[in-house]
């Protein structure tokens, strides 16, 4: 077997239930070493894939290669892939080193051997000395971390993660983010994470797969996904975005006019999306990317700039966020950084929104679907 | 005022459960120990003393029928875990829903009818011109009726089925509460179903296991009908070893000491049984 392998390798892998697909055609490749995020709403198949690699549920059809080496038919004890449960899944019964310690005794390990290297994982995770504990003696975070150590230390090519954060608090899953992160780097095993929350995916990840109704809409890195969406579902999930429906009334290359069905009249540089004139479309802008006036000066030249009411204020610190009713009745979010001169913008006041024509995406709305 | 009142309260909810100790066991007991410490001396002279108790030691016949219900009740409650956890495990994790239920509803049905009435159905089935003993006969695998009836498997036979509904209830109860990822965590990290049932498994159910065992045991140590009928009159069992003392020899002095004596076996058999399995009385009644 050669490196040039990657570790996980899927092709056009479906998963038929009796009444629908819930895996439709899938495909990607997870080189060694990455870390690898499928993310998507609750309901689109990113757990029943997760299945497939661990082998509790069988493709319906395609292939699923480990190292180059083929999975299917090779149930879930004998494949080189570790899962980290949901909810965790520590053995309550046992205590923390013999919860880690479970899959090196199911390989026949001598004790010995067994005991020095749990108590090895456990240092590398963060937790030396706690295996006499029992599992309900660790706090939250603890415990995530011992379910890794249980997993890592049968050194698996690939380990799985079914969104184990979502059972903390923020604060604590803030911090996990980071850890998990730095606790990949320092294994250097390839993980593959899954998550209906776009902040894990994008602060963890290499490469992040959206996941929409059995299907992968666009694999690519947290940069790319959220900069340069593939299609609407991926601009709407992913990120912050105020969304326009909208009708174009003339293109001119990748310029496009557009008016959007509150009344508002756009520009937009689209770049890729093939529109015509009277297509109707949806549009998605950041709300990072519009920025707010006080007046409107002549420099605006090609921007679009509309007046507007802010509607309310809402205070988050950094993360903070004005919504601007424009002359045309539509509401649209703006980002509003704490250090301009608008920390004190109150509602009711009158301000200008702007933004580049090139900062939007434009989507066909047959494409679309929904 | 109001702890006052919250207490009165806890009291009234207590008093019936008191009332059913006191008047229904402890007093008979204090009763039943008194008689079984006098010894009879003529027609209405007594004197106190343990010779009710050493006439048991002395007399093979009783402590021999003791041992002996002893060990089948052991066997038999062996047997029931034995038959009584697949069916649990078939219940509580390979089926879901409605079928779940109906099997769980298959189990409790026979329990509908009077254990005395569902006695006789098996004896129906072994007697010597019973329905097994004809099916025998027809199928020229023997040339006469058989007897099955009145022997100790016949006896095992009617202890098992009569008791494990009260094994697979408390074994479906906690393999039920068993997280099912726990056992694909185990497949996942390498198990084998033999390591998973052995680690993970028995260990979660343990609780279910001791409670079960116990109360099939003490089902099985009390049970008077079933030995009686399927095992006939040399069944020699030991609850009819008292029943006889009481009410064929009129002897309630003897009788009250063997009372005594299967309380005291039926709690040595249960304290030896948690301390083999580590468990605690608190432990697996607070779960279960």
């Amino acid at each position: 077997m050669t490196d040039s392998h990657p570790d996980l390798e899927c092709r056009d892998l479906v998963k038929d239930f009796s009444d629908f697909k819930a895996v439709d055609r899938v495909s990607f490749d997870v080189p060694q070493g990455s870390f690898f995020s499928i993310l998507g709403p609750s309901g689109c198949g990113k757990t029943t894939l997760l299945r497939m690699i661990s082998g509790f549920q069988s493709p319906t059809s395609g292939d699923l290669r480990i190292k180059g080496k083929s999975m299917i038919g090779v149930p879930p004890n004998k494949r080189p892939v570790s899962m980290v449960f949901q909810h965790l899944a520590l053995f309550p019964t046992m205590n923390i080193g013999d919860n880690v310690g479970f899959g090196l005794r199911q390989r026949g390990v001598g004790k010995a051997e067994i005991k020095k290297r749990v108590e090895e994982v456990l240092e590398r995770v963060g937790l030396p000395g706690v295996s006499a504990r029992r599992v309900d003696q660790l706090s939250g975070g603890q415990k995530q971390r011992v379910a890794i150590a249980r997993c890592m230390v049968l050194e698996p090519d690939v380990l799985l993660l079914d969104e184990p954060l979502g059972a903390l608090d923020l604060k604590l899953r803030e911090h996990m983010k980071v850890e998990l992160k730095a606790l990949q780097a320092e294994f250097n095993t390839t993980f593959v994470y899954i998550t209906h929350d776009q902040s894990e995916a994008l602060v963890m990840s290499d490469n992040i797969a959206v996941m929409n109704k059995g299907r992968f809409e666009q694999i690519g890195a947290p940069h790319e996904v959220y900069h340069e969406p593939a299609t609407a579902f991926v601009a709407g999930f992913v990120g912050d975005a105020n969304k326009f429906d909208a009708k174009v009334t003339s293109a001119n290359g990748s310029m496009l006019s557009l008016v959007t069905d509150a009344g508002t009249e756009m520009k937009i540089n689209a770049a890729g999306a093939s529109l015509n004139a009277g297509e109707r479309t949806q549009v998605f802008l950041r709300p990072e990317a519009i920025e707010l006036v006080a007046t409107a000066t002549t420099n605006d030249e090609g921007c679009n700039v509309s007046p507007g009411v802010v509607e309310s204020v809402l205070f988050n610190g950094a993360n903070s966020s004005v919504t601007v009713r424009n002359s045309a009745g539509g509401l649209v979010k703006v980002a509003l950084p704490q250090t301009g001169g608008f920390a004190a913008l109150q509602k009711g006041d009158a301000v200008f929104t702007r933004w580049q024509p090139k900062d939007a995406r434009c989507f066909s709305a047959a494409e679309a679907g929904s | 005022m109001r702890s006052d009142a919250s207490r009165l309260g806890f009291y009234l909810l207590l008093a019936p459960i008191l009332l059913w100790l006191v008047v229904l066991i402890i007093l008979p007991h204090i009763g039943l120990f008194i008689v079984s410490i006098s010894e009879k001396l003529g027609p209405r002279e007594y004197e106190t003393g343990f010779g009710n108790y050493t006439a048991f030691f002395s007399e093979p016949l009783y402590w021999r029928t003791f041992a002996r219900t002893a060990i089948m009740s052991i066997l038999a409650t062996a047997l029931t875990l034995v038959l009584g956890f697949p069916i649990a495990y078939y219940i509580a994790k390979l089926t879901r829903g409605r079928t779940k239920t109906v099997l769980f509803l298959m189990c409790m049905i026979p329990f509908w009818v009077s254990e005395l009435v569902r006695t006789f159905g098996w004896m129906i089935l072994l007697r010597e011109t019973g329905v097994f003993s004809n099916l025998l006969q027809s199928l020229g695998l023997v040339s006469g009726p058989v007897e099955m009836l009145y022997n100790d498997a016949a006896i095992m036979v009617g202890l098992v089925y009569t008791s494990i509904l009260f094994m697979v209830v408390p074994l479906v109860t906690t393999l039920d509460s068993l997280d099912d990822s726990l056992i694909e965590a185990g497949y996942d990290l390498g198990g084998t179903s033999t390591s998973i049932m052995r680690e993970i498994v028995i260990p979660h159910a343990m609780p279910g296991i001791v409670s079960g065992c116990i109360v099939v045991f003490m089902l099985s140590l009390g049970n008077y009908l079933t030995p009686i009928l399927l095992g006939g009159k040399d069944s020699l069992w030991f609850t009819g070893m008292i029943y006889t003392q009481f009410i064929t020899r009129f002897n309630w002095e003897l009788g009250s000491a063997f009372g005594f004596l299967l309380l005291g076996l039926s709690s040595l058999v249960v304290f030896l049984g948690l301390k083999l399995s580590g468990q605690t009385l608190s432990q697996t009644m607070g779960r279960s």
